[in-house]
Parts: C-alpha cells; sequence; structure tokens
C-alpha cells in the first residue's frame, strides 16, 4: 500500500522549531510518513535526504527572514538533481508580500502563522491525489 | 512497459544511483506488483555485504551510536548503507521517522545512504521490508548495512533473522540483574554496547552483563563482549567498530556466518510461503463462506483446527 511520505525540514539559522513539529505531528495523524531532519539543514542536505527517503513532499519552515533565499535554493537543486517531482511547500514567518515570488519560483503553497493543520493537510492530500 | 522499468530500476541500483536506490526500496515496502521482478534482477548481486543491527529501548542512543559508528567506518572508506525504523501508528498507519535528526553530517557524503522506516504493523522491531531492503542496498555495493530497530522492550527480537552481527544497547538504570537474566532479547546479543557510559551506574550496568554471560553456557569462543561507549562524546565507539568487524571475519573463517545466514533464510523462505499461501486462500475464499465458518465456530459446532483443515483442504484440491 502506498503512503504519502513527507520531509519536514528547517533550513537556516533560526532555532525554534514548535512550528515544524505541529505540523510533522498533524501529518503523522493523517497517516502520513513524517521525516523530521530537525534544525539547521543546508538545502543541500534536505534535497539529498528527500531524494534518499523517496519522498513527495518536502515541507520548509522558516522563522529566520532568508526564506526567499533558501526556499528557492531547495527548487533549484531538486531540479539540478531531477527531483522536481518532488513539491515543495513552506511555513513560518513570510511576509505575504513575498509570497508571490516563492510561488512564482516553485513553491506551491506558504501556509503562513494561524493556519489550521486541517488546511495543509488536505491540501497535501489533494496535490497527491491529483499527481497519481 | 513494466519490464523496461524494471531493467532500468535493476541497472541503476546496481551502479548505485541513489534515486533508483530509494524508488527501489519505495516499490517494494509499498508491495508494488513489480517488487518481485526488482528482488530477481538484483538478488544474483546480493551476498557481499556485512549486515549488523543496533537495537535497544527507546531512548538508549541507537541513532547517536549509529551516527558515530558510520562516523568510524568512513575513516577506513567502507561504504555504509543505513536502515532506520521507526514506529508506524498503529491508528492511523502515520509515522514520524526521526533517527535522521541524529546524522546530519552523512546526508551529503557520497559513500553513505540513509532510509527511515515505518514498521507499517510489523511488530518484531523491524519494518516489513526490512530484509528487501537489505538486498537492494547489498546489491547497490553498500560494504556494511547498519540496520537500527524501533526502541524495544524484552521481545523483539526479529533483528538476529537479518543481521549478520546484533549489537544490543544497554544503558544504566534500567533495572537490576534480575532484568539481565531474562529470555528475549538479552539472549541475541553479538555484542553488548554500554552507551551514555559516562553517566552514574554505567560500570554496574557492565559488570551485571558481564556476571549474566558468565552465568549463561556460551561457547568461549562466542562469548559476547561487552563495551561502554560514550556515543556523544565519540568514547569506545573505535573499539565497538572494531569488535563489530572483528567478529564478523571470526564468524566467516569459521562457519558460522553460513551457518546463520542459512538459518535466516530458512525463516524468510517460511515466511514467504506462509505469505503467499495466506494471500492465496483469502483470494479464494468468499466472504460469505468465511462468515458461515466463523459462525460456527461461534457455536462451537467446530473447532478452528478443523475448520482450517478443511479450508486448507479444498484449496488444495481444487489446485490440482
Amino acid at each position: 500500500m502506498e503512503k504519502i511520505r513527507i520531509l519536514i525540514a528547517k533550513p537556516g539559522l533560526d532555532g525554534h522549531d514548535r512550528g515544524a513539529k505541529v505540523v510533522a505531528r498533524a501529518l503523522r495523524d493523517a497517516g502520513m510518513e513524517v521525516i523530521y531532519t530537525g534544525l539547521r539543514q543546508t538545502p543541500e542536505q534536505i534535497v539529498e535526504a528527500a531524494i534518499q527517503e523517496d519522498v513527495d513532499f518536502i515541507g520548509l519552515s522558516c522563522l529566520s527572514g532568508a526564506h526567499n533565499n533558501l526556499f528557492p535554493r531547495v527548487i533549484n537543486l531538486l531540479k539540478e538533481q531531477n527531483a522536481a517531482d518532488i513539491k515543495v511547500f513552506g511555513g513560518g514567518v513570510i511576509p505575504q508580500s513575498d509570497i508571490p515570488f516563492l510561488k512564482e519560483s516553485g513553491i506551491v503553497e506558504i501556509f503562513g502563522p494561524g493556519t489550521s493543520t486541517e488546511v495543509t493537510v488536505s491540501f497535501i492530500k489533494q496535490l497527491y491525489d491529483e499527481r497519481s | 512497459m513494466n519490464a523496461a522499468k524494471v531493467d532500468k530500476i535493476v541497472s541503476e541500483v546496481l551502479v548505485g544511483n541513489k534515486r533508483y536506490i530509494a524508488r527501489a526500496i519505495s516499490m517494494l515496502e509499498n508491495e508494488s506488483s513489480q517488487a518481485a521482478e526488482i528482488i530477481k534482477g538484483l538478488y544474483p548481486h546480493c551476498g557481499r555485504a556485512h549486515v549488523i543491527g543496533i537495537t535497544g529501548p527507546p531512548g538508549a542512543g541507537k541513532s547517536t551510536m549509529v551516527g558515530a559508528l558510520v562516523n568510524q567506518f568512513r575513516q577506513s572508506d567502507k561504504k555504509c548503507g543505513i536502515i532506520l525504523i521507526d514506529p508506524s501508528s498503529p491508528f492511523t498507519g502515520g509515522a514520524i521517522l526521526g533517527d535522521r535528526i541524529r546524522m546530519p553530517e552523512h546526508t551529503t557524503d557520497k559513500g553513505v545512504f540513509i532510509r527511515s522506516m515505518g514498521t507499517r504493523g510489523s511488530l518484531g522491531g523491524l519494518a516489513l521490508a526490512t530484509r528487501d531492503t537489505v538486498k537492494v542496498l547489498d546489491a547497490a555495493g553498500y560494504d556494511l548495512i547498519i540496520i537500527e530497530t524501533v526502541g524495544i522492550g524484552q521481545a523483539e527480537t526479529d533483528i538476529v533473522q537479518t543481521a549478520d552481527t546484533v549489537v544490543v544497547v544497554s544503558v544504566p538504570g534500567l533495572g537490576d540483574h534480575i532484568q539481565t537474566l531474562k529470555a528475549g532479547v538479552m539472549e541475541i546479543a553479538d555484542i553488548f554496547a554500554v552507551n551514555k557510559a559516562d553517566t552514574d551506574g554505567a560500570s554496574k550496568t557492565v559488570r551485571e552483563l558481564k556476571l549474566m554471560i558468565e552465568l549463561s553456557n556460551y561457547p568461549a569462543a562466542e562469548r559476547p563482549p561487552v563495551i561502554p561507549v560514550s556515543s556523544l562524546k565519540n568514547e569506545g565507539i573505535d573499539k565497538l567498530a572494531g569488535s563489530i568487524l572483528e567478529l564478523h571475519s571470526q564468524a566467516l573463517e569459521s562457519g558460522r556466518f553460513e551457518k546463520r545466514r542459512k538459518e535466516q533464510l530458512a525463516i524468510e523462505l517460511n515466511e514467504i510461503i506462509r505469505w503467499q499461501l495466506i494471500k492465496r486462500i483469502n483470494s479464494k475464499i468468499s466472504q460469505h463462506e468465511l462468515d458461515v465458518s466463523i459462525n460456527e465456530l461461534y457455536l462451537h459446532q467446530i473447532t478452528p483446527h478443523e475448520t482450517a483443515h478443511n479450508i486448507l483442504k479444498s484449496l488444495l484440491k481444487g489446485d490440482e
């Protein structure tokens, strides 16, 4: 039986992973396999882990303000590795005005503070069903 | 089309392409219809790797120990395939696979492949697809395959049916010497590692394990060593790594390796036959027939053994 596999990662230097853990837990409770790689990951580490784990999605959480740098870097590395079929969503503290740029660079969705985990879960399930 | 796809997967795994290794493992985990063909393509290339099992209670430091051991093994340029197993929820089937977090430095090492797996209902400390995942990593050319079981209690001993060398990780403070006398996990160690050896009570734990080993009737050559280790401080890891490799070369020489592998293969074969039989039986019996039988059992009109015998008899007749 197939299961949705997701990597939840925190790129960059901020040290707060409560949000990432809440999302990871919600995805687990929705029956998904969640690989949690922890704090302070480089985009290279995130993409390499995603490939070895054969995940369907990567969820990036960033609170440091470096999202405009780090998120597109993950997308580009996935392309370089021929792994652009892995879809990337993001969360954390991200100003509204940055969202169009991030989506343009290939992030499928940004879930800001206050988003219900149900919204995230159903978004992922829908995207997964559309793909397969 | 399917055949071509399997060929491609097999040939890419054999040259060590990580994307395809990862995909092949997923197909085996998902019991894809092509799984048997993939194994068929890889199997002639298997049998070279040394399979190491790391087991012990939750929080004993297994993942940190695996990370430290891989550091050590990489110094002698051995390629390491790592399988990290965490429990799946019995309610939702979901899982948090969080062992990688202890070994981030190995993620981008070209000579290391790390895969996390959920148990998906398996209860013996491993995931259902663990054995087949070992085959993929073996065929892909990893010299050492390290399996970290879920955090275990007293009875999850499947690792001994999969690994050549089993390291049971213990930590100070988990109980008195009576615990060391119990059957199950205490019997499967080729090596005992006492982790967190820099904390209070470690020497007592080492002493109790050694006493237990003296009281057991291990042949002199097979007495498991007890090695104090601090994975976090990287103390004793060189000794543990050396002991793992040395035991393996001894087992290769003495014939113990071959004997154990053959025992494992007998178990694997038995399990596959059982699994396929059950699948076939389930596909041939209608839910209605099953309901009728279960009702008869409920009314004590027939025993479960008789019912099973009758079902098997009619199934085997149908095959003739």
